[in-house]
């Protein structure tokens, strides 16, 4: 592997006003590759990547080392910051109803993307918006520009999210559920745009989502979380090795299609795990 | 397009037709009030001492012998012609004296409500911005204290202060004694009509008296706008698209006012037109301690003396004003919001 993009080591997060830490000693790197975060509502995948992004500046963090590329996340101003997100890494979040911005032309939101960052006249940044549209497979770009984001559905919603997201050409990208709004049957569709995008580029991608099955097709390796920690880390084909009995519950958790039709396997909790981390 | 164009004029016809319905429920409701007030429209004009013989006539010259619908159906007519009778306090009729006050209100409620929203709306997103720290508290005490204070209390010790103390701004009424009489009556709107005569010692004499009692009414609604605006504010910073703005690389400052502030408009439309409106209905008080001659004084008095033609006037006018405010509301909710369009 070559350099990491991102390295994080023992990094903890503590939401002001909770008596326990969201995220606890989460360590990992990330080269040019696909790193999926899997767990359970409340596992702390999403506080991981808003914590990345620095946009929790209320929150109590602490870590031995977040970098990024060059830039030490831990110590980094806000003004620093500023040039970092949407320029080098962005995020990519889970709902397009919610995650635009109602009152603006959905194209004027994608160059606004641009626009923070290069110094350009508006036509060329709607002329980039809309070659980036045109890149993550929406018909007719040009009138989708123009449109607001009620008139949109959700994956075109959610594809113009990953060209706003994609088009300053950032290193670090993080997909926080970036499909699990949409319909079953837009969803691989947009996660090929996405795939496709972010290899032919070589950014890296965190990919944050609670299904096993996309993160196994989708990511090189996975972070297994539970409660704030992670729990196992392992390569996405060898994810039916899995050892960790949570990742082997949450595995045998899963429905299959033909098979018998009995009840799912609840998960056993063990109190033991909040302090074990297995590797593999 | 055709059916979008067919779609805007049905409902430019609806919004007509529910003005028409609540115009005309309006009118029915300031000729009942004419109706049931305990006082004698027919003894208020012919005063106590009148003859059987006066009483009587001047009680069918008003039409009170005929049946009610058909007394309505005056009052409609009358009101269509713009004859709204005549003031038995001022002996004038009642559509000049509205000419002469409304103006001074109008003057008075606008520059308040600039004030009062100028003022509040930044007040109330700076609280938001740093809800629970001190700028917070500081401005939730300063928009309290807007709140809470009585504003005949709040005109009489600032008239201490900044007029008999200081002397940094005319005292009471429109204008110094001194120029009264000498601009042309054009718009009764003062500070228009010395600057159009181009009477500049006189517009800024306006200027000095309106100042004060402006920004004493706009503090009060400042402290209401200032409530509401950090409100709004608070339900548009925890939604996702101001994570987006974030994400994107843009400063906190440019995703208030660039993101957060556009979704709170439409919001903020609505109750500073009702701000304006409860303005514009006359502070009678502050009037009265700035003896200001103006809409709010005129109502009070003739409704004290049951002047029955001036006060269902003035409840019209009042009705219309915020029949008026709601279709602007509505025309910028039309501007501000897409999804309305």
């Amino acid at each position: 592997m070559q350099t990491p993009i991102l390295e994080v080591s023992n990094l903890s997060l503590r939401y002001p006003g909770a008596s326990e830490p969201a995220v606890r000693d989460v360590s990992f790197t990330l080269g040019r590759e696909r790193l999926g975060i899997v767990g359970e509502s409340g596992s702390g995948k999403s506080t991981v990547g808003r914590a990345l992004m620095r946009l929790l500046p209320q929150a109590d963090l602490s870590a031995d080392v977040m970098r990024f590329e060059d830039v030490d996340l831990l110590r980094a101003s806000e003004r620093q910051m500023l040039k970092v997100r949407g320029a080098r890494m962005s995020m990519i979040l889970q709902d397009p109803k919610f995650s635009l911005n109602p009152i603006r032309r959905c194209g004027d939101q994608v160059a606004e993307a641009y626009r923070t960052h290069v110094r350009c006249t508006k036509a060329e940044a709607r002329a980039k918006a809309i070659a980036m549209l045109d890149a993550v497979q929406i018909r007719d770009p040009e009138r989708v520009f123009e449109f607001y984001p009620h008139e949109v559905s959700g994956g075109m919603g959610q594809r113009i999210m990953i060209a706003m997201m994609l088009l300053t050409d950032p290193q670090l990208v993080i997909a926080d559920e970036p499909t699990s709004a949409l319909d079953v049957t837009v969803r691989l569709q947009v996660l090929k745009i996405l795939d496709d995008l972010v290899r032919e580029r070589g950014i890296g991608l965190v990919m944050i989502s609670h299904d096993l099955n996309l993160v196994r097709n989708f990511c090189d390796r996975v972070l297994i979380m539970y409660a704030g920690r992670v729990v196992e880390t392992l390569q996405a084909d060898a994810l039916d090795q899995a050892r960790h009995p949570y990742t082997r519950g949450l595995l045998a958790a899963q429905p299959r299609i033909g098979g018998d039709r009995t009840a799912l396997p609840v998960l056993d909790r063990d109190p033991a795990w909040l302090t074990s981390e297995t590797h593999s | 397009m055709t059916f979008d164009r067919r779609r805007q004029l049905t409902t430019i016809a609806g919004q007509c037709g529910s003005i028409f319905v609540t115009l005309f429920g309006l009118l029915i409701l300031t000729f009942v009030i004419g109706r049931i007030m305990p006082t004698d429209p027919v003894r208020a004009i012919v005063g106590e001492d009148a003859t059987r013989e006066v009483y009587e006539n001047v009680y069918r010259q008003l039409g009170l012998d005929r049946p009610v619908w058909e007394q309505f159906f005056m009052y409609l007519r009358d009101v269509v012609t713009l004859d709204f009778g005549t003031s038995i306090r001022t002996g004038q009729p009642v559509l000049q004296d509205i000419i002469h006050v409304l103006p001074a209100t109008i003057e008075l409620a606008t520059f308040a409500i600039i004030v009062g929203a100028g003022v509040g709306i930044p007040l109330g997103v700076l609280a938001a911005v740093h809800k629970d720290r001190w700028q917070d508290h500081v401005i939730r005490v300063f928009s309290l204290m807007g709140h809470s204070m009585p504003i005949f209390w709040t005109g009489m010790i600032a008239l201490l202060v900044f007029y008999a103390g200081l002397g940094w701004v005319g005292g009471s009424g429109r204008m110094s004694q001194f120029y009264i009489g000498l601009v042309p009556e054009r718009t009764n709107f003062l500070l228009i009509d010395s600057a159009l005569a181009g009477e500049w010692d006189v517009f800024f004499s306006a200027l000095n008296h309106i100042i004060l009692p402006a920004s004493l009414l706009g503090y009060s609604s400042s402290a209401y706008i200032t409530r509401m605006t950090r409100s709004f504010m608070l339900d548009q910073i925890n939604q996702e698209y101001i994570t987006t703005a974030r994400v994107k690389g843009l400063s906190q400052r440019q995703t208030i006012w660039r993101h957060a502030f556009g979704n709170i408009r439409v919001q903020l439309v609505t109750i500073v037109a009702l701000a304006y409106g409860a303005l514009l209905e006359g502070a009678v008080l502050i009037e009265t301690v700035f003896a200001w001659p103006g809409f709010g004084q005129y109502l009070t008095s003739n409704l004290l003396i049951g002047d029955m033609n001036a006060v269902m006037t003035c409840v019209l006018i009042v009705g219309v004003i915020f029949i008026a405010l709601n279709i602007l509301s509505d025309l910028l909710y039309r501007i501000f919001d897409p999804r309305t369009r």
